[in-house]
């Protein structure tokens, strides 16, 4: 009995301190996958007889929303050619670097984490795919987290909210920089160590600004939610809403970005 | 003899199996916080029912089963099992004279002991519950447990599971 309890100890933290037994997750996931993946069943066929049982004039209805929502779309994109041409002829009048597109690979979540306290998602892609440890993973809205485990048809994702987690940002409004931190809590992230001088108000879009080689910079993480500047404290309370859906999003996006071979 | 163990045996894997399917399927993050720990409430009913079959090994077998399939750092749960099949070994006689509800309370306390080597190992990665909250499955586990009593005892008795 005891003897259980102090391998039992060990384990955990041998777990959480090395990563000696990484190897030996990764080994054993292939068994946890047959249980999310018939966890997942229900929601597939409900998913399944909702596309067939559609009506007709839903399926028009929906058709035309599409359509409109393209025409919008393709019309942003027209300036957008002209402002892209029009960037890289700044960029290269500045002798930077120019903008690589990003390569992406279309996954899909096929598990959550069934422990309240541990933020992660369980995407379909794996070392097959040519998917890496550290690789960025999107939705529609902006940056959800980054791969932490892989096996070889699936991986692990830790998203951004969780406790562990913090990813460089800056605001898109005037570049300043500061680091986003996971509190545990699915739709909020903080903002560690801002002085209470810096320009920072309710609204402003933080992006990914690159820095620490993860994450590539521009996309879109959270809105700030609300500023509180007390002098007595030394730096500014800044909580942001991420602007990924992070309980919601099926449809994923994992980047391969220009930091590609470095881990 | 040999047929029956089988039997047995092969109810218990099931049961566990199930169990596990429920730990895992997905719900919202709010439903999250207050699912039962239904591995846990699964140990308990063999553990007191079933002594001579389940104990603090087969348990912490199952922790680690419900590790791996959970994706929670190696040991977590098979610490919290390991603990409570020791106590259950302890206490089963007494807690089969109980009262049902008498006995939820004991699951409230032995699912609370469970959740609390989870915390810890939780803060040790820096995951640690806000507050009490971590306590929550504690509750809902004793909520189910006349319910889970009655299914089993069923289906103990219909398939003479001893």
């Amino acid at each position: 009995m005891l003897s259980l309890v102090l391998v039992a100890m060990l384990l955990v933290l041998v777990n959480i301190y090395t990563n000696w037994l990484d190897p030996v997750r990764s080994r054993l996931n292939v068994v946890a996958t047959p249980f999310y993946w018939i966890t997942d069943l229900p929601g597939r066929f409900s998913r399944w007889g909702e596309e067939i049982s559609i009506s007709e004039e839903n399926l028009r209805l929906q058709n035309a929303t599409l359509e409109q929502e393209l025409l919008i779309h393709k019309r942003k994109l027209q300036t957008m050619a002209a402002l892209a041409a029009e960037n890289v002829r700044l960029r290269q009048l500045l002798n930077s670097a120019e903008m690589i597109q990003d390569r992406v690979l279309v996954a899909e979540l096929i598990g959550v984490s069934p422990d309240p306290q541990r933020h992660t998602v369980v995407v379909n892609k794996g070392s097959n795919d040519g998917v890496y440890v550290g690789q960025p993973l999107l939705d529609a809205f902006g940056l959800m987290g980054q791969v932490i485990e892989l096996s070889l048809d699936h991986s692990v994702v830790l998203l951004a909210t969780d406790a562990t987690h913090a990813l460089p940002v800056q605001i898109n409004r005037n570049g300043v920089r500061a680091v986003a931190e996971g509190v545990g809590d699915l739709y909020q992230l903080k903002l560690r160590h801002v002085s209470n001088t810096v320009d920072i108000r309710e609204g402003d879009l933080l992006v990914s600004s690159g820095l620490g080689q993860r994450f590539p910079s521009g996309y879109p993480v959270a809105e700030v939610a609300s500023v509180v500047r007390d002098p007595g404290q030394p730096f500014a309370t800044v909580i942001a809403r991420p602007m990924a859906q992070m309980n919601r999003s099926r449809h994923v996006l994992l980047v391969f970005s220009k930091f590609d071979g470095e881990s | 003899m040999a047929e029956a163990s089988r039997n047995t045996l092969s109810m218990i894997a099931v049961s566990f199996v199930l169990a596990m399917l429920l730990a895992v399927y997905p719900i919202s993050i709010e439903l999250r916080w207050v699912r039962p720990e239904f591995v846990a409430l699964l140990g308990i009913y063999w553990a007191v029912y079933l002594p001579h079959r389940i104990g603090p090994g087969i348990m912490w077998g199952m922790g680690m089963a419900q590790d791996v399939v959970e994706g929670t750092p190696l040991g977590l749960h098979a610490l919290g099992l390991v603990v409570i099949a020791y106590i259950c070994l302890l206490s089963y006689q007494r807690l089969r004279s109980f009262e049902t509800w008498q006995q939820a309370f004991w699951v409230f306390v032995l699912v609370g002991i469970h959740q609390l080597f989870g915390n810890w190992v939780h803060s040790l990665r820096g995951n640690e519950a806000a507050m009490l909250l971590f306590l929550l499955p504690a509750i809902s586990s004793a909520l189910c447990w006349p319910v889970l009593v009655y299914l089993l005892d069923k289906l103990r008795v219909h398939y003479r599971i001893n």
